[in-house]
């Protein structure tokens, strides 16, 4: 099948283009070419010996037989020879099911061995760093691990240890495999080798629904899959977006999983009074509407910058008519967390991951001077900020409207509380620090009676009589990209799964 | 595989070997280049290169730790444990063994009190391995003895090289 | 000189001519007998000039891969731009090959004077002498030869008062075979694991440092002096048998034989006299079983072949195998083919550097099974499966190490399957082979 890509692709890459998937263990598109596993052998017309289609590039005119019975005898001979030391303990190991060596074993392997009767290498599973084992016996010395640490993190943290068939991937007893970036490793790991504690036996591989995201975790926005099982979030694992992230995300990003699965939420629409009242959603809308045109004097909304674009958007609609102060406020720690080796990716300071569509949509980061407005002022409307470190006392005159996923005591004060899904439970979009705005989809079910923020403030809005029922959040970010100059031309279904910086107009309804 | 030194650890790189370092390092484009001879330095103080004495090179050379203990365990001359004061490495390859090799090997194994391969004599004073190819297969069976190079060694020859580096 | 004997009539003396004269290891030795006229000559010529009269020799590669020199040396950038080095690989490790080091032992100051040239001849004022951490008289030898040529004004800033600057400096390597391999020896120059590097980019484009290198073995270069004060002409018309095949070679002879040592030898030379009339044949009472004629990485030959090879590229491949190195293991009839192979085998599941799959796999695997064989519990199967895997790790992989464990593996079941049956049936005692 003919094929056509830029000079200097190697044939490896010119045949994913082709639609074939040339097997291969140490070649990684986001790591420097090894060469070394000799997997991805194939046929080069007038070329004497097999070529590693990794590191050869295309001629014009070439002819490539990747599945010609030299190459693939090849193929079947370099399978067997990984295989005469591998454990075969599949059924305890977490790659399993998502394992390259079972897959092209399963392609293109032999159903027997011939290495009989011999034991097989042993050495013991080592401890690498905080949240990463080493397991010897599977590992087929591929050498990702060594060159990420290497080319990609800037800390050789990992070696090729001894020579022969008594090699390891070998670590130094002062230095362990701690750094920000170490994850990575496990998701390059063609095999069980390498593997994440946290995740250690918590399920299997093809149990798994994996939804496309953005971690939550900083502005950075790297594209992420949420891997759910039950509806509950087991492990994020990177997504790749060569303009965010390539291939890869750092460990902070990797944690965010666990709150997203806390029982702790609000589950129904509270009404406030003496107590607070678990309602149905009409009650709850009709008394937030009745609070919004009953309004006097100024009015502040307060948003979390991890909402979606869509309800910060709407939630500036609601008090639209008021005099009104939009703000928001952002956890900073001290420094970046990069990954030296990659450009523009690191973990950044500023931990919310909307920082920038906060900022586009008119919200300021202004908290401590939206809390002395809200002191006085006729309607608070919050949105999923827990107002910690906010005294009481500072909330006694507002109405209060609040939003949330968890209802901190403080918020116990409101007027009504509805209840709102999180990022794992809604679809929505963000924008990262460098102006993508990129698509998250929904990966689980909102516990309860818990709705997308960007439903309920569209409820609200609907009951002031400005607008209809939002469906989906595509009708919310079509809206919001109609009217807010900032999101000009750019479409839901067009952002695709790769996003499109704002401002760079695109035909509507094209995938990107 | 850990090995540690007794502590406390002595920086082998003194001032003196440092100069003889910072010499070296004018002969290379990179730091790293001087990796090698910078463990041969560390091998003939010490002989031996223990963890700590991977990570201090790494620290005079700009590398990890890791990375430095990934080149020491690739060159075979380079030791990983104590050896024992006389170090005798025999070539068993192909030439020689077809010359007698292995008869040399028992001679000295028996002789030096060590016993079995890569064990070290109980009095501390030498430790036999064998090598792969020393490159004198025309005068087989060449061994080392530190870094004297003995060649056409026969069993009947070994107790009288025992008696002398005792 | 067939060192360490008295030189034999039938041999070139030109490279060895010196061997056994620790008077010619001094600089003022080295002068006394014409040293350092090459050096002087070249220096006065365009490297380009240098380039083509090694060209026109003939000479080719005496490391094992037989590439001509002169051809090698002209892949290097025309204009230096950049840094260039030279490599003088004297990491002479191939099993059976011992010339390089009494080259190195005895005429320090001939590849010192060859290394100069070189560097002249492809602009590179670095000389990276990289002598097997073993070889520890060499190095000793070297070291005061280097530094004596220092003193001397050959090499330096203004080498030989040419105005041109010329370093030379050794690199002791700490035991690893496959740092004879070119790119694993820039490796382990550079501070690396001595690992193969794949190709391209080539040295002479990308080498040590990421820039343009040469590498050339010990007795490659120590001939090119010889070339210079003698003529390409003089060296072109060094040969028995086949013109491309020019100069002379020394053979290292180890194994089964009477006087095994180096010799010298014009290219074209009959195995068969070298092994007979120079090294005195096998011991009395025993016969010629086979040899290996260019170090343990290339095919075995039997007794008919061996008697009938020809020493030089075009006439080891006739029959099947390589000059390579020039290492021949003579092997008589009390030889236990099997086990050797074996052994062979061994060495190479040692020295693999662990890069690729086939290499690091297969070599062990390929020692098991001969182990298994040896100990009697083998099956006619394994002779296949040896063949099979032979397949699977010669052509596949960065470099040549498997493909070297491979070939005796071939070769010894080809021509003494005999041998292997009697252990498998049974019919040879067992032999516990886990040396």
């Amino acid at each position: 099948m003919p094929v056509s890509v830029p000079k200097g692709t190697t044939i490896l890459e010119a045949a994913k283009q082709a639609g074939v998937l040339i097997p291969h263990y140490c070649y990684h598109p986001g790591l420097p070419i090894a060469g070394v596993c000799r997997m991805c052998l194939v046929e080069v017309e007038k070329q004497p010996k097999l070529q590693i289609s990794c590191a050869t590039t295309v001629a014009e005119g070439q002819v490539v037989n990747v599945f010609s019975d030299q190459a693939k005898k090849a193929r079947q001979g370099v399978l067997e020879f990984l295989l005469i030391n591998h454990p075969l303990d599949c059924p305890i190991c977490d790659q399993a099911g998502e394992c390259e060596l079972q897959d092209y074993v399963f392609q293109e392997g032999q159903a027997r061995t011939r290495y009989a009767d011999y034991a097989k290498r042993f050495n013991p599973v080592e401890d690498f760093g905080p949240d990463i084992l080493y397991v010897p016996n599977r590992c087929i010395l591929c050498t990702r691990c060594v060159r990420f640490m290497e080319h990609a993190a800037h800390d050789d943290v990992l070696n090729v240890s001894e020579r022969g068939d008594r090699a390891v991937i070998g670590i130094h007893p002062d230095k362990k495999l701690d750094h920000t970036w170490a994850g990575n490793v496990v998701d390059l790991c063609p095999v069980g080798s390498l593997l994440s504690k946290d995740f250690l036996h918590r399920a299997r591989a093809w149990e798994l629904d994996k939804t496309a995201s953005v971690c939550p975790g900083c502005s950075q926005g790297c594209n992420v899959n949420l891997d759910t099982r039950n509806n509950v979030v087991v492990r994020l694992r990177p997504r790749a977006n060569l303009e965010v992230n390539r291939y890869f995300m750092c460990d902070y990003g990797r944690g965010q999983y666990r709150w997203m699965n806390h029982g702790d939420r609000i589950e129904a629409p509270l009404l406030g009074g003496k107590d607070l009242t678990a309602v149905d959603w009409d009650h709850a809308l009709d008394r937030a509407v009745q609070l919004v045109k009953g309004i006097s004097g100024p009015a502040v909304t307060l948003v979390s910058p991890g909402a979606s674009n869509e309800a910060l958007y709407l939630a500036r609609q609601v008090l639209g008519n008021a005099r009104l102060q939009a703000a928001f406020r952002v956890h900073r720690e001290a420094g970046e967390w990069s990954l030296a080796g990659v450009p523009d990716l690191a973990l950044r300071a500023e931990r919310a991951p909307n920082v920038a569509g906060a900022l586009a949509l008119g919200y300021r980061e202004e908290f401590e001077a939206a809390i002395q407005t809200a002191a006085d002022a006729g309607l608070l409307l919050v949105l999923d900020d827990a107002l910690d470190g906010v005294a009481p006392e500072a909330l006694q005159t507002p109405n209060i409207i609040y939003l949330g996923t968890r209802l901190p005591e403080i918020a116990r004060r409101a007027r009504v509380v509805l209840p709102i899904a999180n990022v794992a439970e809604e679809d929505g979009t963000f924008v990262n620090r460098d102006r993508r705005v990129q698509r998250y989809f929904q990966a689980k079910a909102a516990p309860g009676m818990a709705r997308p923020a960007w439903w309920v403030l569209g409820e609200i809005l609907r009951g002031l009589g400005r607008g209809d029922t939002l469906s989906s959040a595509e009708e919310a970010f079509d809206l919001l990209a109609q009217s807010e100059p900032a999101f000009g031309g750019l479409s839901y279904a067009g952002l695709g799964v790769r996003g499109a910086v704002l401002g760079s107009r695109q035909p509507a309804g094209q995938p990107a | 595989m850990t090995m540690h030194d007794t502590k406390p650890y002595e920086p082998v790189f003194t001032p003196e070997r440092r100069a003889g370092l910072e010499e070296l390092l004018k002969r290379y484009p990179t730091k790293r280049a001087a990796l090698l001879p910078a463990l041969w330095m560390v091998q003939e103080a010490r002989g031996w290169i223990s963890d700590t004495a991977m990570t201090e090179v790494a620290e005079v050379l700009g590398l990890t730790p890791a990375y430095v203990k990934g080149v020491v365990t690739f060159y075979t001359m380079y030791h990983l444990h104590p050896v024992g004061k006389n170090f005798v490495q025999v070539c068993t390859t192909t030439p020689c063994n077809i010359c007698g090799a292995e008869n040399v090997v028992k001679a000295l194994l028996q002789h030096t009190g060590c016993g079995e391969l890569g064990a070290t004599s109980p009095d501390g004073k030498w430790t036999v391995i064998e090598v792969e190819c020393l490159g004198a297969c025309g005068f087989a069976t060449p061994i080392m003895v530190n870094d004297d190079f003995i060649e056409s060694v026969t069993p009947e020859k070994v107790l009288e090289i025992v008696r002398k580096y005792s | 000189m067939g060192f360490p004997h008295k030189p034999h009539p039938k041999e070139t003396v030109v490279l060895s001519q010196y061997f056994g004269d620790a008077d010619a290891r001094s600089y003022a030795g080295w002068v006394q007998r014409g040293g350092y006229e090459a050096l002087k000559k070249s220096l006065a010529m365009t490297p380009v000039a240098v380039q083509d009269i090694v060209k026109a020799s003939g000479l080719r590669g005496r490391g094992g891969a037989g590439f001509p020199t002169g051809l090698k040396w002209s892949f290097m950038p025309k204009e230096r731009t950049r840094t260039h080095y030279l490599c003088c690989n004297a990491d002479e490790s191939e099993p059976g090959t011992f010339k390089d080091r009494e080259i190195m032992r005895w005429t320090p100051h001939a590849l010192i004077e060859g290394c100069a040239i070189a560097q002249h001849a492809i602009q590179a004022e670095i000389c990276y002498i990289y002598i097997r951490g073993e070889f520890t008289e060499p190095l000793r030898i070297m070291e005061k030869a280097i530094a004596e040529a220092y003193q001397n004004g050959v090499l330096g800033a203004n080498a030989m008062g040419s105005g041109k600057r010329i370093d030379q400096f050794i690199h002791r390597g700490a035991g690893a075979y496959i740092c004879g391999e070119e790119t694993a020896l820039m490796n382990s120059i550079e501070g690396k694991r001595g690992n193969p590097r794949i190709r391209p980019p080539f040295p002479a484009a990308a080498g040590v440092f990421g820039l343009p290198t040469t590498i050339n073995n010990v007795e490659t270069l120590a001939a090119v002096p010889h070339i210079i004060n003698r003529g390409a002409d003089w060296y072109k018309s060094l040969y028995l048998s086949n013109p491309k095949s020019t100069g002379t070679k020394l053979i290292s002879v180890s194994g089964h034989v009477q006087r095994p040592g180096n010799y010298e030898i014009t290219m074209g030379f009959p195995l068969k006299d070298l092994i007979y009339d120079l090294c005195g044949g096998v011991k009395p009472g025993r016969t010629l079983k086979a040899c290996i004629p260019g170090g343990s990485s290339v095919p075995i030959l039997n007794k008919e072949e061996s008697e009938s090879c020809i020493l030089d590229y075009e006439g080891t491949v006739a029959k099947g195998t390589m000059l390579g190195s020039g290492g021949a293991i003579v092997f008589d009839d009390t030889t236990d083919m099997v086990y050797q192979v074996m052994r062979l085998a061994k060495f190479y599941a040692h020295e693999s550097c662990a890069q690729c799959t086939q290499c690091r796999e297969g070599t062990a695997w390929t020692v098991r099974i001969l182990q298994r064989i040896l100990a009697g519990e083998g099956t006619i199967q394994d002779l296949d499966l040896l063949l099979d895997l032979a397949d699977q790790m010669t052509g596949k992989t960065i470099c040549v190490l498997s493909d070297s464990c491979a070939a005796p593996v071939v070769t010894g079941i080809k021509k003494f399957r005999g041998e292997f049956e009697a252990y498998i049936k049974g019919a040879r005692k067992p032999v516990m082979a886990t040396v």
